[in-house]
């Protein structure tokens, strides 16, 4: 335990990138993320990186761009509101098939809306985040210590997948604080000949687009895509399980709904009711499999959210409607509380005893 | 037999798709000819915008990025910012896209005096979509969008980009060119050559704007374009240098 | 064994840093924490407040509705908060701040004027210390040498020369 120090959600993923070798960061101050661009205009110029506030969310996603066609690791990071001005940026770096992460720290919509936590921006990230037929790879963390190991992972796996890579967190990841450790051992494997860093009069020059006005061009290169997702589908879930072996009632849950779960599930056990989780810590690709694992042996799934209901979509999906899936949530910044997720546990489990 | 005439190295075979008698070939020219000469085409990394110029990454030999629509100086800010030592950045962009959608990005890299070059071609039109009001079309100027005449009342004033940014603290080197006739570009590429002298010497925000025309879309002639454009743009839009830092600084 | 702490008051009372020293003081002794702020706009004044929980097990939701201990330090957290104390649980009050008294029998209020105690020290700003020592006082839990260590790690190196009257305000705390 010496190793570990209590950090902010916040400045973990600060700290995080800057191990995995993010030397570039770019953002604009929004609640409640900002300390991570606080921490980046403290930490980079001792360390000979580049800490730019831009004019505007805009315009930090399209520094991301530049330095993301140069092969360098880059990141920037918002609030709820900001990710839809980055929106436009994200469709180009998905389309010119550049790696960069891009994290959300979620706050209660829409509009302005609030800036207590929210997961409402999940069908943003996971469905594409901006026009045009893409992914990006998804990553929950629902601790501080996963806000920093699924930094250092989602910088490899952008790298890995040549796509943009969000971190989705919420106003409570990014605000609490936790043990956490720090020691990684990165190194950047991935070759990128494809960047535009001067041809040296050695090579063809690079050109980094996403523009391709032949449609039957343009369609080629969208599914020659889609069969790199599939790759992605097939290799990168990850999830947790908790409680899942004999369980007959299943939450799902992700990032701070999941804690809130965990807490509902101890107390219901104690009462004897059999109820687990499956955490899917990766939203996009999502994790099908074991909930259609569990469609098969629960007699409900409860999908716990921030939100009016969103990632329930999925669970739904992933369980092909063999058993009834209903939703646990509050919203507009509003976290639901234990009591209340085992109100609908004991409900799921047939009435109060 | 002796060769008198090339094309410069930093540009690529590919036929260019501009219309007959755009100004575009020559500016792209020129930008190369520069490149050439200064030897930096193996450093350089070019970024194009959305508009007629969308498809200069195919036209210039060294590294390309397509921005999107007006984001080219964020973009630029990004790359040179990943070796400022190493990288050469420019961006070669129209009215629309910079003084309109991307007036945010231009005018807050030159408040930083962001170490890059900017070739900007006004030539009063949105060529790319056909024809439409930009935001430096003339009053009474008919476009698209505008077929009465640009109505100042309505939807106000064309924009003096050089003027605009000549106030900011921040930027190395403004100045307005055209390429209406040869002393012109002769000029012009005297001018766009400083722009990348300037970054080599690590001064700053440079931009070139370069006064263009746009027969298809004016509906003219490509001769009587130029003589529009030497009767009615330049007035509007005096050519000549409105911010040069060091030059100021030297005559003190 | 879970304890869940609740501190309130206003911006500039330090509540955060009385429960980031909880946090830490959990962490070196090898147990799970979290720290989790109120946030809301930046403003002088404001109302501040953090739950901290310490546990053996993982801790679940870091949102605490029934702490176990309260640290009270103005009088709406007091008014907002006492009657969330779960039965058997720990209040401690600035007297100095709060007038009310709790009428709850089930659980231990401890009302000490830290505010005035700490201008006595003349440093009004160690009032948070003062409740800090007489928390762990009550918990049984006041262990000098273990302080000195969780204090080096609280406060900034910047401001090492800090400790030493903290360490007193804590003692004074535990005194009273």
């Amino acid at each position: 335990m010496a190793d570990k120090i209590l950090m902010k959600g916040n400045e973990a993923i600060a700290e995080a990138a800057i191990k995995a070798g993010c030397m570039h960061y770019f953002g604009y101050p929004i609640t409640p993320q900002t300390e991570v661009a606080a921490y980046m205009a403290k930490r980079m110029p001792k360390i000979g990186g580049c800490f730019l506030q831009a004019e505007s969310e805009i315009a930090a996603i399209n520094m991301v761009y530049g330095v993301a066609s140069t092969g360098k690791r880059v990141m920037t990071s918002s609030s709820s509101p900001g990710i839809s001005l980055k929106s436009e940026g994200l469709s180009y770096l998905a389309g010119s098939d550049l790696p960069a992460l891009i994290v959300n720290v979620q706050r209660g919509g829409p509009g302005l809306g609030g800036i207590q936590p929210s997961q409402a921006d999940y069908f943003q990230a996971t469905k594409g985040g901006g026009h045009g037929d893409f992914k990006m790879i998804v990553l929950a963390p629902s601790s501080v210590q996963e806000m920093a190991d699924l930094t250092v992972k989602g910088f490899d796996l952008a790298d890995k997948y040549r796509m943009p890579t969000m971190l989705l967190a919420d106003g409570t990841m990014g605000q609490m604080m936790e043990p956490v450790s720090l020691d990684y051992e990165v190194k950047e494997t991935v070759d990128k000949p494809w960047a535009t860093t001067g041809t040296k009069m050695e090579r063809e020059h690079n050109i980094v687009t996403s523009l391709f006005l032949k449609p039957d061009e343009l369609e080629d290169l969208v599914v020659e895509r889609y069969e790199r997702y599939k790759v992605v589908e097939e290799n990168e879930v990850m999830y947790e399980e908790y409680m899942m072996d004999d369980a007959d009632i299943c939450i799902a849950a992700f990032g701070i709904a999941a804690r809130v779960a965990k807490n509902a599930i101890n107390e219901a056990r104690k009462q004897g009711i059999k109820v687990g989780l499956i955490r899917p810590i990766t939203l996009w690709p999502f994790p099908v499999a074991p909930f259609k694992k569990a469609a098969n042996q629960v007699k409900e799934i409860i999908s716990v959210e921030l939100s009016m209901g969103q990632m329930i979509e999925d669970v739904r999906l992933a369980c092909e409607c063999k058993v009834p899936v209903t939703l646990c949530s509050r919203t507009g910044g509003m976290i639901p509380s234990p009591e209340q997720v085992l109100e609908a546990i004991t409900r799921a489990n047939g009435g109060a005893k | 037999m002796a060769v008198v005439f090339d094309k410069p190295h930093a540009l690529t075979d590919v036929p260019m798709h501009y219309c007959p008698g755009c100004t575009h070939g020559i500016v792209h020219r020129l930008v190369a000819e520069v490149i050439d000469e200064l030897g930096i085409e193996g450093k350089t990394i070019g970024i194009a915008p959305v508009g007629c110029s969308v498809f200069a990454y195919n036209y210039f030999n060294c590294d390309m990025i397509e921005a999107a629509h007006g984001r080219a100086p964020a973009v630029a800010t990004g790359v040179k910012r990943s070796d400022p030592e190493n990288h050469i950045v420019f961006t070669y962009q129209g009215d629309g896209d910079l003084a309109s959608i991307g007036m945010a990005e231009t005018v807050h890299a030159a408040a930083r005096n962001e170490n890059i070059t900017i070739i900007f071609i006004n030539n009063a039109i949105y060529g790319m979509t056909g024809g439409q009001m930009a935001p430096t079309s003339l009053p009474g100027q008919v476009t698209q969008t505008s077929p009465y005449g640009r109505d100042t009342k309505h939807c106000g004033f064309p924009i003096r980009v050089c003027e605009m940014l000549s106030e900011l603290e921040g930027p190395e080197y403004l100045e307005r060119v055209t390429v209406s006739n040869v002393k012109n570009i002769i000029k012009a590429k005297k001018a766009i050559k400083k722009a990348f002298q300037n970054q080599i010497d690590g001064k700053g925000f440079s931009l070139v704007e370069v006064v263009s025309t746009c027969p298809t879309n004016w509906g003219m002639t490509p001769q009587n374009a130029l003589k529009w454009l030497e009767e009615n743009m330049l007035p509007y839009y005096p050519l000549g240098v409105y911010k040069d830092r060091s030059a100021k600084e030297e005559t003190k | 064994m879970t304890t869940q702490i609740l501190l309130s008051g206003f911006g500039g009372q330090g509540i955060l840093f009385t429960g980031k020293f909880l946090a830490y003081k959990g962490l070196l002794a090898d147990k799970n924490v979290s720290w989790l702020p109120s946030y809301g706009p930046e403003m002088r004044g404001g109302t501040a407040s953090c739950s901290v929980i310490i546990s053996d097990e993982e801790v679940g939701s870091p949102i605490i509705s029934q702490p176990d201990v309260l640290i009270a330090m103005n009088l709406p957290s007091f008014e907002k908060f006492e009657p969330t104390v779960k039965a058997g649980g720990i209040i401690i009050a600035d007297s100095s701040l709060i007038e009310a008294k709790s009428t709850r029998t089930d659980i231990d209020v401890y009302y000490i004027p830290a505010t005035a105690l700490a201008s006595e020290m003349g440093k009004q700003s160690l009032a948070n210390m003062i409740i800090l020592g007489k928390l762990l006082k009550v918990m049984n839990d006041f262990n000098e040498d273990e302080i000195k260590i969780v204090l080096g790690k609280v406060i900034p190196p910047k401001k090492a020369d800090m400790l030493d009257i903290n360490l007193k305000a804590m003692q004074l705390g535990s005194e009273n």
